[in-house]
């Protein structure tokens, strides 16, 4: 039986054609979308590294269905940088050693995008680290993580008093 | 993965109709049933969602001071709903200490109720159990067994409920309520979950079809905000399953306990419901040595299922710590590391 889903993407409306159910939004994504800079890591929602958001909220797609998600709004990895220009986060990981062999830093730009806008972490390290647990990273690159965070958080802390101002 | 049948019904009925099928499971996030099915645990033949049922979906503020939980709200937008965390805070201090942020994002009400035990011998098939496969002989009882049950275990399964959510909300004399082939009913989440017995492979006293709808917490559970903490020793600081939890909620008029409520997670095959502590507690002033008494109380049946005296041990200390912390006073915001027996400032060090 073929399940027909339409997903936006990246800011792109997809219609796809499921012939087998048991896809994840994972598997989706890499195999049949071709955007493989979301990672497969450990594939049971226990390293992050497959982090996007669907409808804003971060989440593991490699333990959603993607049969059972029509309508969704996706984005990944792909879709934060504006053409060349980074996103914030994104400079901010390359700026503050973030990473070491790469492999976890989609998922845990994209969970760091997610915890920026649940707005619980503010510029408090300890509540990052906590919110960032999700994310593992065998290369042990936490310190850089937690301080990429937190300069992304005050440089947009600092656009918005700019635009108060 | 073993292939299954995919429907997604329109209605509650059509969905209870479909999943009182043999074969059938419902399906809403699936972020522990995608995880068994991966493993070849549960081999569904048909997933019925009902993720996207109407009306499923919302906190409702009752007018007479309870509140009704749809299945579907999210373990994340349960937690950060402000007037539910300010009413209910260890259920919120609870829901925050477990799992990953991604995974309460995505993990609902029900499905949290309704997940799965953690226990290595059942997600290894290749390893006894008889609560996956009856009837075959359970491996932990002399396996690896250090964070298995201390009560209500039995020779045929020392598995635990690994919920943090339902500590609390057992504390808090959550009804849940049930639609099913004879229609709505509902039931004390105390006796939702079962222990083992000779029947391990039934973790509840669901019948098929059954369809978890809502959680309520009546209107008395809103009197204990001010003293209410989730306390969970885990083996590391964070996204990690309880050793030993404890739910403790107080009303303390006058420097005496008016009453007292306590559960522990991680002990037994359900959320443990510890009554005879808090009538240890009622009456009492709020302190050390009756808090004591009260852990002592609360441990009277435990007994080693295995390499896990410990535990009892643990839940004495758990118990009196969160009764001295929720008598202390529920904290304006929650801790920055929730349910952490760690003292958490601005900067701390943690590995």
């Amino acid at each position: 039986m073929i399940h027909s889903i339409s997903l936006t993407v990246n800011g792109m409306r997809r219609e796809i054609e499921l012939n087998d159910p048991r896809v994840t939004l994972l598997d989706l994504l890499r195999e049949r979308l071709h955007l493989t800079g979301t990672k497969k890591g450990c594939d049971r929602g226990q390293c992050g590294a497959c982090t996007i958001l669907v409808d804003g909220k971060r989440i593991n797609s490699c333990l959603a269905l993607a049969v059972s998600h029509d309508g969704a709004e996706i984005v990944t990895i792909e879709g934060i940088a504006r053409g060349e220009e980074l996103h914030p986060l994104q400079a901010a990981f390359v700026a503050c050693d973030g990473f070491q062999c790469g492999f976890c830093t989609p998922g845990q730009i994209m969970s760091a995008i997610g915890l920026m806008s649940e707005g619980q972490a503010g510029d408090d390290p300890e509540r990052i680290r906590e919110g960032m647990s999700g994310n593992l990273c065998r290369c042990g690159a936490y310190a850089g993580i937690v301080e990429a965070v937190l300069e992304a958080q005050a440089s947009q802390t600092e656009v918005k008093q700019g635009r108060s101002a | 993965m073993k292939m299954f049948d995919y429907v997604k019904p329109a209605t509650l009925a059509e969905a209870v109709a479909a999943a009182a099928q043999p074969g059938a499971a419902y399906l809403a996030a699936g972020t522990n049933l995608l995880d068994l099915m991966k493993g070849g645990i549960s081999r569904p033949d048909c997933l019925v969602d009902v993720s996207h049922l109407p009306g499923l979906d919302r906190i409702e503020h009752l007018p007479d001071g309870s509140v009704r939980i749809g299945a579907l709200v999210s373990n994340a937008g349960l937690a950060h709903d402000t007037e539910f965390a300010n009413s209910y805070p260890a259920v919120a201090e609870a829901l925050l200490s477990g799992a990953s942020a991604q995974l309460r994002n995505a993990a609902t009400v029900g499905g949290n109720l309704l997940q799965r035990t953690r226990c290595a011998y059942f997600y290894d098939s290749a390893s006894r159990c008889n609560k996956r496969d009856p009837g075959s002989g359970c491996d932990a009882r002399l396996g690896e067994n250090r964070l298995h049950a201390v009560i209500g275990w039995s020779e045929n399964c020392i598995a635990t409920h690994p919920s943090d959510f339902c500590v609390p909300l057992v504390a808090l004399d959550a009804v849940v309520e049930i639609e099913g082939r004879g229609g709505r009913r509902e039931l004390p989440l105390e006796e939702l979950h079962r222990l083992p017995e000779g029947t391990p492979e039934r973790d509840t006293v669901l019948e098929p079809g059954d369809l978890i709808v809502a959680v309520r917490l009546p209107p008395a559970a809103r009197g204990f905000a001010a003293h209410a903490r989730y306390l969970k020793i885990r083996e590391r600081t964070s996204y990690a399953f309880a050793v030993v939890s404890a739910a403790a909620a107080l009303q303390v008029e006058n420097g005496k306990i008016t009453d007292a409520r306590l559960a522990l997670g991680g002990v037994a095959a359900k959320p443990w419901r510890a009554r005879a502590a808090e009538q240890v507690l009622k009456g009492a002033a709020p302190e050390a040595g009756r808090f004591r008494e009260a852990a002592e109380a609360a441990v009277v049946d435990a007994k080693p299922s295995g390499d896990n005296a410990f535990k009892i041990e643990l839940a004495r200390r758990v118990i009196a710590r969160a009764l001295t912390l929720a008598a202390a006073g529920t904290p304006a915001r929650m801790p920055a590391l929730p349910a952490s027996p760690f003292a958490s400032s601005s900067g701390a060090l943690h590995a």
